[in-house]
């Protein structure tokens, strides 16, 4: 297990090692470049952007700029902001907390509603509530995010009024019931397609789980039907859907992107956007930076989980 | 035919069924799995059903034990399990009776387990399930358990995943766990098919034991006549959904009177203890000389984690001359689907000569020995997973020889010949694998191999997958084809009854090594070795040199 543990460490690293190198040059390769911005300023001359770039070390070699903000990286120095000077790590850490609360609740919807449908899909296969499970899994996987969040906001904002159309709280109120009414269209929403993706998989792992060998000798023990499904199919149908969720993460995080931008929902999802719009290229870098450890941090769990959870790998 | 039942007092009859009929859903090939089938398994005795692939035996225990697929349901009869009727019984009813009542043991106890969770935790559910003792008490009782079937240190066995077990260890956790709750009637379907013919001998023996202790009720589907002969006190002989014979085992086993029986028994591969008459050929050169073979499993090795080494094949010598056939036998783990693999370089080895011809091929490449893959050819256990169902039988046997030179047309010529040879029509050519049944699809893939003029057949357990009347004509096929075009062949099995029909010459094979190798007259009835002693020993239903129970009647 520590071997193991070990193992997946140092892979991970060196994933991040390449996440960066890529992720930096194709930044800087891109036209433009950093200053484009500054550009822009009608009161800024040719030497005044020459001396901005020796300030900010833009003239250096590549190699060596990305050396230099790696190196800074480990030591938690993310850098400033092109914006507002603000300290990169802090604009995020800003951000994190809205994202990481609709990420959070929309993968709890997903996979409680998603298992669910899944199991009762493959215990009642070719009953009416599947077929209509797999319908509206293929409407749910076909139409994009955005859609539904323009459709729900016209039907539960503006015609009934009962959600508010956008931000994550009403300015004065700042109540956990406030917080909540505002979460639940974009946690919604945003798991729209995880429902979809996640029945799909949990229907076809429990499908394959009921036809083992070891369920019809726990029927054959005499155990209830419910226990039979719970414990025996359930639990060996979930293991594969651990690993699932790892790497349904990156398309979570995507989601929540999409998600934010039409909630005006003041998560990293509209940091990036507006970063990007403003070539911030130390906030887009760190962003990039923290959404690549966020996802192989959460392989990673995945990974431990499943091996804690299964005894072969566990033992093995 | 239905034997008549002679009538016994109910109280003598824990299980008794009565023209049950169970029907099979609408586009099968048949319309009924079991039609009008009686018996009676009598307390304290053990009774086999027994019956080739699609007889309909385990449709019967399935029925028996309420857990028949949705899809299939049984359309009349009665099933009298300690005097009631379980047909129709409502679920929850049905329920409360397995496990309590009657048991069940399955036949691969690889997958009988559930991976996740603990022996003791398996054990404990049944008694949990029925409502019986508290925690304690139930941990007490599967430890008891444990120690009954013979699991060495039951302590530390109930915190084990079934993973850590070998197949031997898992079957009896699975009796334990069939017993925890002391039932009336045990159904082992199969139980020992998957397993080694020494743990079979052992798992067999504690069956027998236990049966006799608790006089339970066994009833026991097999289609090995040896297992019959080794523990039945009556036999039920089914045929496609049909009973066609039953009566008690000295009486079906010494004198079968339906055909179908007579076929069964005949067909079962008996231990000859006589040498085979070896086949006369020119040359006297062996064809095939194997020096101090080896081959090491490494696993498991990474940056961080310690390597785990597996000799398979250990310092392996053999001859083979040619028009002969070599038989390697061994148990599972013993190296010798390993060793054919090597043969055939499928696998490369890491010492050691393999002298084909008098060419050492073990240290030739790929693509050196490419031309020479023709020669040595091989036949597949499971004749349902090594045919491309997507591949017509004619597409299958020439695909490889037009890859090697031959123009086509010769090809499908040679191919439609060669089918015929084996045995199936011409017309096969253009059919799909799914079309045949598993006796002909192996028959193809003898064709096949045959398709190269091969001067050797290395056959790994060519014939495990079969019922054992259609091993007995692939078998009479394989001494056919040798004599008629004198390849050598080496048959890899675990079974040495089958090894013994057909090998000029058998090696036993034991963690990698070759422990003995000799004539079957003297693997039978002069083992050198205490391996091979303990081996033939475990064979079910015979003594070598014995009279076969068959033989005055067949």
């Amino acid at each position: 297990m520590r071997g193991f543990l070990l193992n997946r460490l140092s892979q991970s690293l060196i994933l991040l090692l390449i996440v960066s190198v890529i992720g930096f040059l194709v930044l800087n390769l891109l036209p433009g470049g950093p200053l484009a911005q500054f550009g822009l300023d009608p009161g800024m001359t040719q030497d005044d952007l020459e001396r901005l770039k020796e300030q900010l070390g833009l003239n250096r070699p590549l190699l060596i700029q990305y050396f230099d903000w790696a190196w800074r990286l480990l030591q938690g120095d993310w850098g400033h902001s092109f914006r507002d000077g603000a300290p990169v790590l802090a604009v995020i850490g800003r951000h994190v907390p809205a994202t990481l609360l609709l990420m959070g609740t929309s993968t709890a919807i997903a996979i409680a509603i998603g298992t669910w449908i899944g199991i009762r899909g493959a215990t009642h296969r070719y009953s009416v509530f599947d077929y209509m499970a797999t319908v509206g899994a293929m409407v749910a996987l076909s139409i994009p995010t955005f859609w539904f969040g323009l459709v729900g906001i016209y039907i539960f904002s503006l015609q009934l009024g009962w959600l508010p159309a956008g931000n994550m709280y009403t300015i004065g109120d700042g109540s956990v019931l406030n917080y909540l009414h505002h979460l639940i269209m974009p946690s919604i929403v945003l798991s729209l397609v995880h429902v979809a993706i996640w029945s799909r998989y949990m229907r076809t792992a429990t499908l394959d789980a009921i036809s083992q060998d070891f369920v019809k000798t726990a029927r054959a023990k005499g155990l209830s039907e419910r226990r039979v499904i719970m414990k025996h199919v359930v639990g060996n149908a979930l293991l594969p859907m651990i690993t699932l969720a790892g790497v349904q993460l990156p398309s979570i995080l995507t989601g929540a992107l999409v998600t934010e931008t039409v909630f005006t929902w003041p998560g990293m999802g509209r940091l990036f956007l507006d970063s990007l719009g403003y070539s911030d290229y130390p906030v887009v870098m760190g962003l990039l930076m923290f959404s690549a450890i966020l996802v192989i941090l959460g392989n990673l769990i995945a990974d431990i989980a499943v091996a804690i959870v299964d005894p072969r790998i566990r033992l093995g | 035919m239905v034997a008549s039942i002679k009538p016994v007092a109910p109280h003598d009859v824990a299980l008794s069924v009565r023209d049950l009929t169970v029907n099979l859903p609408k586009g099968m090939e048949r319309a009924h799995a079991v039609e009008n089938i009686s018996f009676d398994l009598k307390r304290g005795q053990i009774l086999c059903v027994i019956g080739e692939s699609g007889s309909g035996k385990s449709v019967t225990a399935n029925a028996i034990m309420g857990l028949l697929p949705k899809v299939i349901h049984v359309s009349s009869g009665a099933i009298h399990l300690d005097g009631t009727n379980i047909v129709d019984m409502p679920q929850d009813k049905l329920r409360s009776l397995r496990g309590r009542v009657v048991s069940m043991i399955f036949q691969d106890p690889l997958s009988a387990l559930n991976p996740l969770m603990t022996v003791g935790a398996q054990i404990d559910e049944v008694m949990a399930a029925h409502g019986v003792g508290t925690p304690k008490s139930r941990r007490g009782r599967a430890i008891e358990l444990l120690t009954e079937v013979g699991l060495p240190d039951p302590e530390l066995m109930y915190h084990q995943y079934p993973f850590r077990l070998s197949g031997g260890q898992r079957q009896r956790v699975m009796i334990a766990m069939a017993l925890a709750l002391e039932p009336t009637i045990l159904i082992a379907d199969e139980p020992t098919t998957a397993l080694d013919v020494t743990t079979q001998a052992q798992i067999l023996e504690l069956i027998r034991e236990i049966q006799r202790r608790k006089g339970m009720s066994v009833m026991f589907i097999t289609h090995d006549f040896g297992v019959v002969a080794e523990i039945a006190d009556s036999v039920v002989v089914m045929e496609k959904g049909h009973i066609v014979e039953q009566g008690s085992a000295q009486q079906v086993l010494k004198s079968p009177g339906h055909p179908y029986t007579r076929r069964l028994i005949a067909a079962v591969p008996h231990l000859t203890g006589e040498d085979r008459v070896p086949l006369e050929t020119a040359d006297k050169d062996p064809i095939l000389k194997v020096e101090g073979l080896m081959k090491t499993y490494r696993s498991g090795s990474s940056l961080f984690s310690a390597q785990r080494v597996v000799p398979a094949v250990n310092e392996v010598s053999f001859d083979l001359a040619p028009g002969r056939t070599l038989g390697v036998v061994g148990e599972s783990g013993s190296g010798k689907s390993s060793l054919g693999r090597l043969l055939i370089k499928l696998l490369d080895s890491d010492g050691g000569g393999i002298l084909f011809e008098g060419r050492d091929i073990a240290k030739l490449s790929e693509a050196e020995f490419r031309p020479l893959r023709p020669r040595v050819q091989m036949i597949f256990q499971d004749p349902f997973a090594s045919l491309n169902p997507r591949s017509t039988i004619g597409h299958i046997l020439t695909v490889g020889p037009v890859a090697h030179g031959t123009p086509g047309a010769q090809a499908r010529e040679e191919a439609k010949a060669l089918l015929t040879h084996v045995g199936l029509d011409a017309g096969a050519f253009d059919r799909f694998p799914h079309e045949f049944s598993g006796g002909q699809r192996q028959r193809i893939g003898i064709a096949r191999a045959l398709m190269f003029k091969p001067k050797l057949l290395i056959a790994d357990e060519a014939v495990s997958a079969l019922d054992v009347s259609i091993q007995a004509q692939i078998l009479q096929l394989l001494d056919q084809i040798q004599r008629e075009t004198g390849v050598s062949m080496i048959f890899i099995t675990h079974d040495l009854r089958v090894a013994s029909q057909i090998c000029d010459e058998i090696a036993v094979m034991q963690k990698g090594r070759i422990v003995e190798r000799g004539p079957p007259s003297q693997i039978f009835l002069d083992p050198q070795s205490a391996y091979t002693r303990e081996l033939v020993a475990a064979i079910p239903g015979e003594q070598p040199g014995t009279t076969r129970p068959v033989a005055a009647n067949g």
